[in-house]
């Protein structure tokens, strides 16, 4: 809401602060003022002349040489290029020495040989934004109206001795979409009084009721429907300072009836309309809803498609008006109107904002009646609108108001008590102090009790209705800046993490620790990324949004994997070719076709490496990260956790992963074995649509790692007695895999197991085709006594057997 | 000449010998070799002294200390060359194994936490301090969570304020974290204090620029309890900011609108630009939790009173490290990472 200072000051007196001031104050009590605009972009010297004559330059075609009597005393002899100047014109006239916005100095000049001694001035010159002119003033030199004063200065006629501020209202303070509610705010504010405008006029003529009607069919959505009849009108311009309120607030004047309507609707927050009487059917209105299909022209031209939702004006059963939103073409008030009926009314808040949004057209009008018109202004606003069109318009207004008033609109009354107010806001408020802010406000108030106070809250606040309400108006009155400082008192409390916040953050601190950079990316993604990667969902159906801003954002992503491989891409482009990430996120996915309950949340961890192990350096090796690097990554990680021994690798062919390099990971839960993630080379194919070279990821589930975490260390004795050590070297089929022989080897030795581990593979000549040679060492120990060689060579032996009779592996000398 | 003389001057003439081969000796080897020589098991001191055997008992220490002597003088030089082998032989290692120091080393792999769970850790940390606990709910939300239960009923004008990414009529991505505060209080049913932080990721129709992002990240804030006051809110903000920006910020309170806390309040911290300026910038959005939501939490507003607070994770990390596009945020640009992998 652009709020004119001039305009304000009608009714409260902005004497001694200053527009910057003002602003200051009004945002710290609670509505932010965006900016503060001065009209008056820098002009000095310009004034009102009069076009005495106009000749054409003697050697120039477009230009004319016009004699004016600016009230200078002697005429001036001024060069115009404007195609519109003509003689008997009033126009603004930049004498010798003006300034106009954009530093422009105005000089004595020879134009073509012709000397010219100021400069016509158009609106845009006056730095008066000319969209907001009415059309005929848009172009070429600014008309100013015949009756205009010689020698008036411009800034004076045009009001730009102003300063506008733009209040950034929040939802709650609909009530200052008005003057006269910003004069009430102000008035709270600076402590001083609001003058409302004084209604005179006299109705006169028959009564209206013969000529108009008013019905309410829709009572729910229009709880209040007032008209006056009005004869007899002159359709024409606006008075030049009804037009620069107007301009001020960013309105277009259009003619004196449209024009007073905005006015009003300005100065009271109450929307009203006028209609051509002659065009609605014998003066009748009707308030219904629209049905399915209908149809009505609006006044910007556009036929609007009605549905049952939306609040209709009918006359006759015949759509003259969007309720609240716009009116309609057919009925529109035109320069041959001659009576006019005059609407001011209550429409539903909620339905006003569905059709507004269904029909995606907002008006100045249904952003009012979207956040609730005060009921109380109905009347004013129709009564002071009235007496501006019979003052500006000529004509007469007929007796009494033609109304259907379904409900009447009541003030709330709220107790307050003193002690809560004080304890809720941590303040030593008396009640003195407390009553000269609602004095202030001009909230009535009166002592019920000791300590208790009533407070009657007017129509124009109906964002007020329960005693926090008025705390929170005694606050922001108070100041904010006033209210003490304390710390919570009562009972503390111990702060801490739940074990998986905990272990969430031990996993990010640790890969980090280890080389990988953390990513965050994007919940949404396009559904082609998610299907790169189908397993990783399951049986479950991806997550779509119901209005995507785009494609590439239209769906939850169900995998992590997608966003990092872009991640890579992206940072491969910009020379960052050697990538070690991971993100901790959410995939989103739902058991239902058609989604009735929330999608179902999995926290996941997803890792990417690609490139060179290290980033090359005088000292380093060049070589390239493979499988098991990431493995061993991961591996350190559920080491860390406790969780080693419970996890399995089964090579797995996961859609859009190498199908030899990559495997499932499971954990054990109890006796079950449970998948919780994948690990491996993304698909060739992949890698090369999105530009990459060899890239491994992985992705696991975070639940069941919290969840099955081993957060309890338990201390075991240090050995007392040696190990045994036996390396053995055996040659197997290819296919076999090494984890096999490692848990075969675990199961046979037992106890007298320390350790087991890889130390070679080797495939070759040697040892022949489809064959390969692990070498194994394998550690004993007892922990009750030294190990004699016989025990060693019992078990070792019975390891050999079995590997032989599981695996065929024969023992390589 | 007798036995002894003759012993003697033998005895003399094999130091002297030996004492010149000594001093004249050039590698440990021949040195080695001359110690056998001289005075090894089967050297030339020893054989000297077998025939010590011809001799009288009052001629035996007379000549024994002669031969001591003549010994002790072989080994001392014996020992000084020794010596001085080893002390050229490590210069000569010293001077060979010099290096450049200069050159870098070999460092641990070292990666990074993204920027905005750094800040997220460090207000949690913050607030845990203080005695808040961390609780988390779904993205994917229900329109009852995130917005009535809040006070927002359908059709609420403040719903504008934050166009919503839906999924379908009932569900949508949350907007804010707020819907967990009313989770929270569900879950301490009733029971005070109650104080919560709740991290996470929010979304909003916004197109993105240098200053929106659709996709951003919120910390919400909730105390409940008897007796909270508005001035406890004041007290708590103003250690937190001091606790993000350091001991001289000030915070400044202006009041506001949201739906879920009356009285409303938007703030602003102190922050000291480039150039020395002092300025105020609005840092976050919060207020008394309005008497509705406590009702709809299942708290009676006759007894408690709480406050709640919502801050913006990337306007913080904004402000804290002085970037400049929210954008980068989300571009997981490694150049942009790195540069807060470090304290």
């Amino acid at each position: 809401m652009k709020v004119s200072t001039q305009w304000l000051s009608q009714y409260v007196s902005l004497d001694q602060v200053t527009p910057e001031e003002l602003a200051e104050r009004i945002t710290r009590s609670g509505i932010e003022i965006d900016s503060v605009e001065y009209r008056n972009q820098g002009i000095t010297n310009v004034v009102v002349g009069y076009v005495k004559s106009k000749e054409k330059h003697p050697d120039a075609d477009k230009l004319n040489v016009c004699v004016i009597d600016a009230g200078q005393g002697e005429d001036l002899q001024i060069v115009c290029g404007a195609k519109n100047i003509d003689a008997g014109q009033k126009v603004p006239v930049a004498l010798v020495g003006a300034k106009l916005p954009g530093g422009m100095d105005i000089k004595k000049a020879k134009l073509r040989g012709v000397l010219s001694q100021g400069m016509i001035c158009s609106a845009k010159e006056l730095g008066i934004n000319d969209k907001l002119l009415p059309k005929d003033q848009q172009e070429g030199i600014l008309v100013l109206p015949e009756h205009t004063e010689i020698g008036t200065p411009i800034v004076e006629l045009l009001g730009l001795d102003d300063a506008v501020l733009d209040f950034d209202l929040t939802p709650n303070r609909s009530d200052c979409l008005s003057m006269l509610g910003a004069a009430y705010e102000v008035g709270a504010i600076l402590g001083r009084d609001v003058q409302l405008p004084e209604l005179n006029f006299v109705e006169a003529g028959d009564a209206a009721a013969d000529h108009i009607s008013v019905n309410i069919e829709a009572t729910e959505q229009c709880s209040h429907f007032s008209a006056r009849y009005i004869s007899g009108i002159t359709v024409g311009a606006s008075p030049l300072w009804l037009q620069n309120r107007l301009i001020a607030a960013g309105i277009r004047p259009i003619s004196n009836i449209v024009d007073i309507t905005n006015f009003v609707m300005l100065e009271y927050g109450q929307p009203l309309h006028a209609y051509d009487a002659d065009k609605l059917n014998q003066g009748a209105i009707e308030v219904r809803m629209a049905r399915e299909g209908e149809v009505l022209n609006t006044l910007d031209d556009q036929e609007r498609k009605l549905d049952d939702r939306m609040l209709l004006i009918t006359s006759g059963g015949q759509p003259v008006g969007l309720a609240g939103v716009m009116g309609g073409a057919d009925t529109e008030v035109t320069a041959s109107t001659v009576n006019i009926l005059l609407e001011s009314a209550k429409f539903d808040g909620g339905t006003i904002r569905k059709t507004s949004r269904r029909l995606g057209l907002r008006s100045e009008a249904s952003q009012r009646f979207e956040k609730e018109v005060d009921p109380s202004a109905i009347v004013p606003a129709l009564n002071r609108a009235a007496e501006l069109i019979v003052r500006y318009g000529h004509g007469l207004i007929h007796e009494g108001i033609v109304e259907e008033v379904v409900q009447v609109a009541e003030e709330k009354t709220l107790q307050l008590s003193l002690s809560k107010l004080n304890r809720y806001l941590g303040t030593e408020l008396s009640l003195l102090e407390i009553k000269t802010i609602f004095s202030r406000l001009q909230f009535p108030y009166g002592d019920v009790a000791q300590d208790l106070l009533e407070v009657r809250v007017p129509t124009r606040r109906g964002d007020i209705v329960r005693d926090v309400d008025l705390i929170e108006e005694v606050a922001r009155l108070y100041g904010y800046d006033n209210i003490p400082t304390t710390s919570i008192e009562g009972t503390t409390t111990p702060g801490a993490l739940t074990k998986s916040q905990r272990l969430r953050r031990t996993v990010r601190h640790l890969l980090t620790h280890g080389g990988y950079q953390e990513a965050i990316t994007y919940s949404f993604t396009h559904p082609a990324k998610n299907d790169l990667f189908p397993q990783l969902r399951g049986e479950q159906q991806q997550v779509a949004l119901a209005m995507p801003m785009s494609e590439d954002r239209s769906v939850l992503r169900s995998t992590l994997i997608p966003q990092l491989l872009e991640t890579a891409s992206f940072n491969r482009n910009r020379k960052q070719e050697n990538l070690a990430l991971f993100e901790i996120g959410s995939a989103f996915f739902s058991s239902e076709q058609e989604l009735t309950r929330q999608p179902t949340e999995v926290p996941l961890l997803g890792l990417l490496l690609t490139g060179r192990r290290q980033q090359a350096q005088w000292n380093t090796g060049n070589e390239r990260v493979d499988f098991f690097d990431l493995k061993g990554a991961l591996e350190s990680l559920l080491q860390y956790l406790g969780l080693q021994s419970l996890i399995t690798y089964k090579a797995d062919q996961p859609q859009g992963f190498h199908p030899g390099r990559s495997a499932s990971v499971y954990l054990q839960v109890g006796s079950q074995q449970q998948w919780i993630g994948v690990i491996g080379q993304i698909h060739p194919d992949i890698q090369r649509e999105s530009d990459l070279e060899d890239t491994y990821v992985a992705e696991i589930q975070l639940a069941p790692l919290y969840e099955e975490a081993d957060e309890k260390i338990v201390y075991s004795e240090l050995p007392r007695y040696p190990s045994v050590q036996r390396d053995i070297a055996v040659v197997i089929k290819e296919e076999v895999a090494a984890g096999e022989l490692l848990a075969s080897i675990r199961l046979t030795a037992k106890e007298l197991l320390e350790t087991v581990q890889v130390f070679d593979v080797y495939t070759g000549d040697r040892v022949g085709e489809g064959k390969k040679s692990v070498a194994i060492a394998i550690v004993y120990r007892h922990a009750e006594h030294t190990l004699t060689d016989e025990e060693v060579t019992a078990v070792h032996d019975q390891v050999l057997t079995v590997l032989s009779e599981q695996f065929g592996a024969e023992l390589r000398k | 000449m007798s036995e002894i003389v003759q012993m003697q001057e033998h005895l003399l003439a094999l130091k002297s010998e030996a004492l010149e081969v000594l001093e004249k000796v050039a590698t440990p080897k021949e040195l080695a070799d001359l110690r056998v020589k001289y005075s090894g098991k089967k050297g030339a001191l020893t054989e000297v002294l077998r025939g010590m055997g011809k001799l009288s008992a009052e001629e035996r220490p007379v000549v024994g200390q002669v031969a001591n002597e003549v010994r002790e003088a072989i080994e001392e030089v014996i020992n000084r060359k020794q010596e001085e082998f080893v002390r050229a032989e490590t210069n000569e290692r010293l001077a060979a194994e010099k290096i450049d120091v200069t050159l870098p080393g070999r460092g641990l792999p070292q990666g990074g936490i993204h920027p905005i769970n750094k800040v997220i850790e460090q207000m949690e940390d913050i607030f845990l301090g203080m005695g808040y606990s961390v609780a988390e709910g779904p993205q994917a939300e229900s329109d009852y969570y995130n917005f009535e239960a809040l006070n927002l009923p359908k059709n609420h004008p403040a719903r504008d304020m934050q166009d919503s990414f839906y999924l379908t009529d009932e569900l949508l991505m949350r907007t804010h974290t707020s819907p967990v505060q009313i989770r929270a209080m569900e879950a301490a049913k009733g029971k005070a204090p109650l104080k919560v932080i709740c991290p996470g990721a929010v979304y909003r129709r916004d197109d993105d620029d240098a200053t929106h992002s659709f996709q951003f990240f919120q910390i919400e804030g909730l105390v409940i309890d008897k007796g909270i006051r508005m001035s406890d809110l004041k007290g708590t903000l103003l250690q937190f900011a001091r606790e993000m920006f350091g001991e001289s910020t000030e915070i400044r309170l202006r009041p506001s609108f949201f739906p879920f806390t009356e009285p409303s309040v938007e703030v602003d911290v102190t922050f000291v630009k480039k150039n020395g300026e002092r300025i105020w910038i609005e840092v976050l959005g919060c207020g008394m939790v309005h008497p509705k939501v406590l009702e709809m939490g299942g708290f009676d507003p006759e007894v408690y009173s709480g406050f709640a607070f919502g801050i913006g994770v990337e306007r913080i990390a904004i402000l804290k490290y002085g970037i400049d596009d929210i954008r980068h945020f989300y571009s997981n640009d490694m150049r942009f990472l790195k540069q807060f992998s470090r304290i």
